[in-house]
């Protein structure tokens, strides 16, 4: 039998993204700042690469994912859902340097889908009679209105995954999933940086949340910084209990 | 006096009933997982990928990877489950979420809402709001019945570009619990501190009195 060889590894962020070029439309994977590919982000900021179309959910914060390329001007047009929490990016919309398509995250989620899935488009009910449906196809199912809605894909797709291997396959953890899987399917070259990446053969094949065949490039990432956007928290009673019961366990000792 | 943030929150709870799975949405909405008893099985659904949301965790477990649809760090309960954006707008799209609770600027006397954008301001962007309008089998709305300069939210239309067309049944604002019905908004019930002819006043739209309509009380 045969092991598969992976050409797909790269040593890093910067080799990965060999190929990226001025003006192109870049898929990107994350929910806030939860899940998102904050290596590869890193190095198109170095890059200086510009004139970028940035499909994402959102648009980081000031200082962190997105809005690290909003910052440096590299970003010519946005299509999220949402966008606030972010300052750069209303100053540079408001003084018209930055074009915005707003897309309502369902119609997102599926639309990044379709382009992975070789569907050119699909109607939803979402939008309807709303700015959203403007210029768009209506169609009548079963006596409701539904507008037509465009697959989008993307020269280059990045994700940011838990573990991975050196075939491409993915496992994401927890939240930090969200738009990542479909992001990964919809990319001419995908890119998908991971905690940990692991020899072929090392991930149970039933966990795999993304097979590798829509992975192209994978790396290691480093040095991941996971910012927690909203810190919120309840009032530790229990764990002071514990703490208290620590502390006269210490004492007895 | 008009209903607390927490008083709103509390009477919408009362509308979850057993073994729902409900998505709720960022303000008010969030505060009704706060009343829903723990006697009830309750799913909660957070549409950046969650079945089964918990309360926030305790100070020095939180988790980078596990938020909320609010960016919030959060925990999960028995049960729950992750998954991609693209099945947690399935669920929400093909009607598999029975209620969603969210907020409004506008509603009209034919269930349009409208929440997302006011023209000149800049606009933050709908995220999930027109999924959930458009495919949650029921949806409540919390909100504040009249703006700062006493002009009613609830409106013969809305002014403010849409999020969603005839969609929404029940409205539960500061001043009361209205149903939206081909006769356009219906009091249910009204404040404890406010008479129904007060609630009619400072609404717009077309408004009548539910022949049981009743005093709230907490």
């Amino acid at each position: 039998m045969s092991v598969f060889v992976s050409k797909k590894v790269y040593p890093n962020a910067k080799s990965a993204l060999e190929g990226v070029k001025d003006n192109m439309t870049l898929l990107v994977g994350g929910f806030g700042l939860c899940g998102i590919p904050e290596n590869c982000i890193e190095a198109l900021r170095d890059s200086g690469v510009k004139g970028l179309t940035c499909v994402s959910n959102n648009a980081g914060v000031d200082d962190f994912g997105l809005g690290l390329l909003l910052q440096t001007r590299q970003i010519k047009k946005m299509m999220s859902s949402y966008v606030g929490e972010n300052a750069t990016f209303e100053r540079q919309f408001m003084l018209g340097e930055l074009e915005l398509e707003f897309c309502p995250q369902g119609t997102l989620a599926e639309r990044l889908r379709a382009g992975g899935a070789g569907i050119p488009g699909f109607y939803t009910a979402t939008g309807v009679g709303t700015k959203i449906a403007e210029g768009k196809e209506i169609r009548r199912f079963d006596n409701r209105d539904y507008i037509l809605e465009k697959a989008i894909t993307g020269d280059f797709a990045f994700v940011k995954a838990w573990k991975g291997d050196k075939f491409g396959n993915l496992i994401y953890r927890k939240t930090a999933r969200n738009f990542n899987p479909m992001v990964a399917t919809a990319g001419k070259i995908t890119i998908a940086e991971v905690e940990e990446l692991v020899e072929i053969g090392e991930l149970n094949p039933d966990a795999i949340h993304t097979p590798g065949v829509f992975v192209q490039r994978i790396f290691q990432g480093i040095n991941y910084e996971k910012r927690i956007e909203q810190r919120t928290t309840q009032k530790a009673v229990q764990i002071s209990v514990h703490k208290a019961v620590a502390k006269s366990v210490q004492k007895r000792a | 006096m008009p209903l607390t943030r927490e008083q709103i929150a509390k009477r919408i709870a009362e509308e979850v009933q057993e073994g729902y799975t409900v998505n709720l949405g960022i303000g008010i909405p969030t505060l009704v997982a706060n009343y829903i008893p723990l006697s009830k099985s309750v799913m909660l659904q957070s549409e950046n990928g969650l079945l089964g949301m918990g309360p926030f965790p305790f100070e020095g477990s939180e988790d980078a990877d596990l938020i909320n649809a609010g960016k919030q760090t959060i925990t999960t309960v028995l049960g729950s489950s992750f998954f991609s954006s693209a099945d947690s707008f399935a669920m929400i799209r093909g009607g598999h979420i029975d209620l969603t609770v969210l907020g409004a600027m506008e509603v009209d006397q034919d269930g349009s809402i409208a929440n997302w954008m006011v023209p000149g301001k800049m606009i933050k962007g709908m995220g999930g709001a027109m999924d959930l309008v458009a495919g949650a089998k029921n949806v409540i709305v919390a909100m504040q019945h009249t703006d700062k300069e006493g002009n009613s939210k609830l409106r013969t239309k809305c002014t403010l570009p849409l999020t969603g067309v005839k969609c929404i049944k029940k409205i539960v604002s500061d001043f009361g619990v209205i149903e939206i019905t081909e006769q356009g908004f219906v009091l249910l019930e009204h404040a404890p501190d406010m008479t129904a002819d007060h609630v009619l006043k400072f609404t717009e739209g077309k408004m009548t009195l539910h022949p049981k309509c009743k005093k709230m009380v907490f």
